[in-house]
């Protein structure tokens, strides 16, 4: 028997089904190069560089032809802002959840500690709950404390301490630090033990065994683990739309607060970018874990 | 310190655990303990919370309410049940049809040659990690009066020659279901796919050979097997869509309101925090009781880490 056998009922319905996940995705890239203004009807390709005629009746400019909503794109301020927001966010919150991640894995992998237990039931609790229910959670514990604070030492105006990017930061390393540390704990129980004994036998203390030894072993795992929390922090909408405050709008959030009101092929060219973005981070993480296998 | 930091192997662990900790206790276990005291409080005029014990809120969401006509003191107001109710069948619902469309994706997967099986599931883990928000977008652009399906059946209707009203499909339950298929879908393939991969094929050929016809072997080994995959699933489907609340904000309008619209409404436009912090901590315990008894029945498997 023919272990790879699919009958066409199987076959039929797996291309159905990636053509449902596909169709989407190539429908918002195509019209990332829509050549009507308004986005609500196919106006064809922007085919040529130099003036463009909107609707019949509009001419603009666009010396960046068939990209012309790419270059608009660039132009906008609140997205060139929401996007440095977004990176901040996750540079910060990947490399503090990534360190603070590996240690909890080592822990709970090697030790024996009273806190155990609770440790690693904790980090289930976010796969358990809907993010709703954390995000608002959060939010009240911030704006309980806040408004605590600012009535203890009476702090007024602008001054007063408010939802801002820290807030942010320090949701999103909350949420990534479950995720990183199941997947360096993955990683360690993989692990031969023996590499380390024969490392201590040869006459290597604890920590040049752990630095010479054991971390380049888990490496891969790590930096999985670190790309893993930054995908998820560029990804987050619902946490990070309830600890945003003035000035720490990030991408999701703004394209959100956009579709609520208008829509133009500017966000298409966005969507085009986020998905290049996407699959260049995810070839890279398939290519780490070719080379850990 | 140090001399203990060296020798005392407990100690090493609890040091190192310890920043994980603060933040899972700080940002998740505190924050939950204090949902649960607000919702026993009271909103004051300027939508501030007035710290208390009072179960009004409670009672407001089932459904319990002292505004009646005809002269009652109290009488039955069965909105916010309906909205739970609402929830809890689309999350019902959403999760059939994705077992259903993502099984035999899976088995394909499961079933193709090693060295393409990779990039089939590369295939389905490029949709999922797209923006949610954008992911949306495309059904926004798809289901739209004026939008593209509308457009094709309209340009295909013109080559016919035929009268085309275009079909009202955004803003309806229907396109809400939709929605939520296509975000959550991928979390039910990468489980199932787990479950099957681990089958051996000996097992298929000892069914084969003792007279299984193929349709006898997928219901008694295949699936079996494999229910670890779908029980996996569905906790990862079921749980997210009960709290959702981007979908029907956007694809839903004012015609499909979920719990998760009213407990963002309450932090938001209504300022009621007490009575969100409420409908937020009922949304949780009935996701833990759904799971709990779900995981009673068939099982928790490991293959909801590998997703």
């Amino acid at each position: 028997m023919n272990p790879y056998r699919r009958s066409p009922f199987i076959r039929i319905s797996t291309v159905l089904v990636y053509i449902f996940l596909y169709a989407p995705i190539l429908v918002l890239i195509i019209f990332a190069f829509n050549s009507s203004r308004t986005n609500v009807l196919f106006g064809g390709f922007i085919t040529h560089f130099g003036p463009l005629s909107m609707n019949g009746s509009t001419v603009i400019q666009s010396p960046c032809g068939p990209f012309h909503w790419f270059c608009e794109l660039a132009k906008n301020r609140e997205v060139m802002g929401a996007t440095k927001n977004t990176l901040t966010i996750a540079f910060i919150s990947t490399i503090s959840s990534t360190i603070i991640g590996t240690m909890a894995a080592l822990a709970l992998q090697r030790y024996n500690f009273k806190l155990k237990s609770l440790t690693q039931v904790s980090l289930y609790i976010p796969i358990v709950i809907p993010e709703i229910v954390m995000g608002i959670g959060i939010l009240v514990l911030f704006s309980q404390v806040f408004t605590f604070l600012n009535g203890v030492f009476g702090i007024t105006g602008d001054d007063r301490l408010g939802m801002g990017l820290q807030t942010v930061i320090v949701s999103h390393i909350a949420f990534s630090i479950p995720f990183v540390t199941l997947v360096v704990q993955a990683r360690l129980q993989g692990f031969d033990k023996s590499i380390e004994e024969a490392a201590m036998d040869l006459g290597a203390n604890e920590l040049v065994t752990f630095w010479r030894v054991t971390f380049p072993t888990i490496l891969p795992g790590i930096l999985s683990g670190g790309l893993l929390a930054f995908t998820l922090s560029l990804d987050d909408f619902v946490i990070t739309f309830f600890t945003t405050g003035p000035g720490a709008t990030t991408l999701p959030i703004y394209v959100y607060g956009l579709l609520r009101r208008i829509i133009t092929p500017q966000v298409n060219a966005l969507s085009a970018v986020w998905v290049m973005i996407v699959f260049s981070i995810m070839l890279l993480m398939q290519k780490l874990e070719n080379r850990a296998s | 310190m140090l001399k203990r930091l060296r020798e005392n192997k407990a100690f090493q662990g609890t040091i190192l655990a310890i920043p994980t900790l603060i933040f899972m206790v700080g940002l998740l276990i505190i924050p939950l303990i204090l949902t649960a005291i607000i919702s026993f409080g009271t909103r004051s005029p300027d939508g501030n919370v007035i710290y208390g014990f009072s179960l009004h809120n409670y009672a407001r969401i089932f459904g319990i309410s002292s505004e009646c006509q005809n002269g009652k003191s109290i009488c039955f107001d069965p909105l916010y049940m309906q909205i739970l109710g609402r929830s809890l069948s689309l999350a019902f619902n959403t999760t059939v049809l994705v077992i259903l469309m993502a099984y035999p994706l899976s088995y394909f997967i499961a079933r193709s040659h090693p060295r393409r099986r990779n990039t089939f599931l590369f295939m389905v883990l490029v949709p999922l990690w797209t923006n949610f928000v954008i992911r949306v977008y495309a059904w926004m652009m798809l289901l739209r009066t004026q939008g593209v399906i509308n457009g094709v059946i309209g340009w295909v209707a013109g080559l016919l020659g035929l009268h085309f009203v275009p079909l009202e499909m955004i803003y309806t339950p229907g396109a809400v279901l939709v929605g939520m298929i296509y975000e959550f879908l991928p979390f039910m393939i990468l489980p199932i796919f787990t479950s099957l991969e681990k089958i051996e094929t000996p097992l298929y050929e000892a069914a084969a050979d003792l007279g299984a016809n193929p349709f006898r072997t997928f219901l008694r080994v295949t699936l079996p097997l494999s229910m670890p995959g779908v029980v996996a699933g569905t906790i990862l489907v079921f749980i997210p869509v009960m709290g959702t609340f981007i979908v029907s904000d956007l694809l839903g309008g004012k015609q499909v309101i979920l719990v998760g619209n009213l407990i963002q409404r309450q932090f938001l436009d209504a300022r009621d925090p007490t009575f969100g912090s409420a409908a937020s901590l009922i949304l949780m315990v009935m996701t833990l009781i759904v799971t709990y008894f779900y995981t009673r029945k068939f099982g928790f498997g490991e293959e909801i880490i590998s997703a």
